[in-house]
């Protein structure tokens, strides 16, 4: 039963980490109706740009470095490949965000190099116990660093005024523009957010991880969770990060052994799977509702 | 207040505007009428900022509004609804005036995010306009729930606060009370008539229900198929032969 629970436990600190990952695509999803596909991308250069301002800079201005160089390249996505493509269908958009993923890999390996970089941010890989409880110390700060940005951005989100103005954008762009909202301020700011999203992602996966291509391919897990918590919700990525990361790591050790293991990777696609024969727009996400 | 010169917008081969000036003064509830199709909407829009005209300029308050950007317009004071009913389904209807109020505000993105001092100070003040506003329209027990959720009367009467909410110079109204029950419509006529008196809004509201259009206007702007065929109050219009033409069709006529 204690290695049950330390076994959810596990996971549920590494599905927070999914619920940052996820929470990207949400974020720009919810303000522009586009699906980035440059997110995956996005991590791995944000955590590349960290470790090579690591050869040069000490942790803190390293960071600072990368989180400057993040919000930069938000603002020229957002002049360079979104605003030409305004009031285009959202496929265009997509597609140019699968461009702006093939880029930033092409850019980032480019100038840091395609050898594997561990990147170590102090934070000892220890397991401690809690009561007959093994946890280990890393997905637990890891948690925690990423719990709290989920937390700040929902209420940023919520309760401020640029948030409020944000949350109008996703909702109806002829109505934000004839109360005086800026769409394409509105755009850049969400891409700045999930800029500095993707770094603590590329953070806190590529410490654990290692830095290299493989890292883009963290989206990939954020995938299932968007499908179960619906991509529009960001409650929704939070909790469905949780579901995602208990019971894949649930059934990897109780079901893994009698099928021959290795059933993690897919695990979440078959439970998103199943989700979305009963609720097509994910747990929580915005039922559409057309009159036909 | 506002000029409209010699505006042309087509869409293909569609002339949605030809050349159709008029002038809007301050003070005044303009109504511009109409039979399907005849521009009124486009009018609208292009005042809106929605549109670019091919051809012709608008100006309010000496500022041409034709080379600005469509969401520089609505600092100038000017505030709109939408035929359709254009709120921000997911968010609550006070979210939802609270965007209206959104221009009004200035605190920073750094204050908000700590949402200290002036940022919380600022939200408090706005947030007592806003509870006016949907005071006055007789909202409050819906102030939290998703306008999306709303019935189509309710929604137009949540949008028209929102617009209010900006306490905009000019308010452009596009079918304040299409789809209403009378009772409604009486509504929503009473929160034109006061918003024009007692908030001194100029008001420019599109309209079908004739009854509604004599009533609360002072002068009239009718349109058809791109031209304007009639420009008075309320009484001229009624016996303007053009105009008469355009609604009951040359068939009837003959």
């Amino acid at each position: 039963m204690i290695f049950a629970i330390e076994v959810a436990i596990g996971g549920l600190l590494v599905g927070v980490m999914y619920s940052l990952v996820a929470l990207g695509f949400v974020l720009i999803y919810k303000s522009s109706g586009v699906f980035n596909f440059a997110q995956g991308d996005m991590t791995l250069f944000a955590a590349l740009a960290l470790v090579g301002f690591l050869t040069i800079f000490p942790l803190w201005l390293a960071i600072l470095a990368a989180l400057v160089l993040m919000i930069a390249l938000a603002i020229a996505i957002e002049a360079i490949v979104l605003r030409p493509l305004v009031a285009r269908p959202p496929l265009a958009l997509f597609m140019a965000t699968i461009g702006l993923g093939f880029l930033l890999q092409g850019i980032g390996q480019g100038i840091w190099g395609t050898d594997p970089k561990g990147l170590n941010i102090g934070i000892s890989d220890i397991p401690f116990e809690v009561k007959g409880l093994m946890v280990s110390q890393f997905d637990l700060v890891g948690a925690a660093l990423s719990g709290a940005l989920v937390f700040g951005l929902v209420w940023f989100f919520q309760k401020s005024r640029t948030g409020r103005a944000l949350r109008a954008v996703s909702d109806d762009h002829e109505a934000a523009l004839s109360v005086g909202i800026a769409l394409n301020k509105a755009w850049a700011i969400t891409w700045a957010i999930s800029g500095v999203v993707a770094l603590v992602a590329g953070i806190m996966w590529g410490s654990r991880l290692g830095v290299q291509f493989s890292l883009s391919l963290i989206a990939l897990k954020a995938l299932p969770v968007l499908i179960l918590g619906g991509i529009d919700s960001i409650p929704g990525a939070i909790i469905a990060g949780l579901v995602v990361g208990a019971s894949e790591n649930l059934a990897e050790v109780f079901v893994g052994p009698y099928v021959g293991g290795g059933i993690q990777t897919f695990f979440p696609y078959l439970l998103a799977l199943l989700v979305l024969w009963f609720k097509p727009y994910g747990m929580f996400g915005r039922e559409i509702i057309e009159r036909v | 207040m506002l000029q409209v010169e010699d505006i042309h917008i087509s869409f293909g081969v569609l002339k949605a505007l030809n050349g159709v000036s008029l002038e809007i003064h301050k003070g005044e509830i303009l109504a511009i009428i109409g039979p399907n199709g005849a521009g009124k909407t486009s009018l609208v829009n292009v005042i809106n900022g929605v549109y670019s005209p091919a051809q012709g300029h608008i100006f309010f308050e000496d500022k041409d509004l034709t080379i600005m950007p469509h969401h520089n317009i609505a600092a100038l004071g000017i505030a709109r609804t939408f035929q359709n009913v254009a709120l921000f389904k997911g968010m609550t209807v006070l979210d939802n005036i609270m965007v209206g109020r959104n221009l009004k505000m200035r605190s920073n993105f750094f204050a908000q995010g700590i949402y200290w001092g002036f940022a919380q100070r600022e939200e408090i003040r706005h947030r007592e306009v806003v509870e006016r506003v949907i005071d006055w329209l007789e909202i409050e027990h819906i102030r939290k729930t998703p306008a999306g959720m709303l019935p189509y009367g309710l929604q137009k009467r949540v949008e028209l606060g929102r617009a209010l909410a900006a306490e905009p110079k000019l308010l452009l109204l596009d079918e304040p009370m299409a789809g209403m029950n009378l009772e409604e419509k009486e509504d929503i006529a009473r929160f034109i008539l006061d918003a024009n008196e007692e908030l001194e809004t100029t008001i420019a509201l599109i309209e079908h229900d004739m009854g509604v259009v004599m009533d609360i206007s002072d002068r009239v702007v009718v349109l058809d198929y791109g031209d304007k065929i009639g420009e008075g109050t309320p009484g001229e219009i009624r016996n303007n032969a053009k105009v008469i033409k355009a609604y009951l069709g040359t068939a009837a006529l003959k």
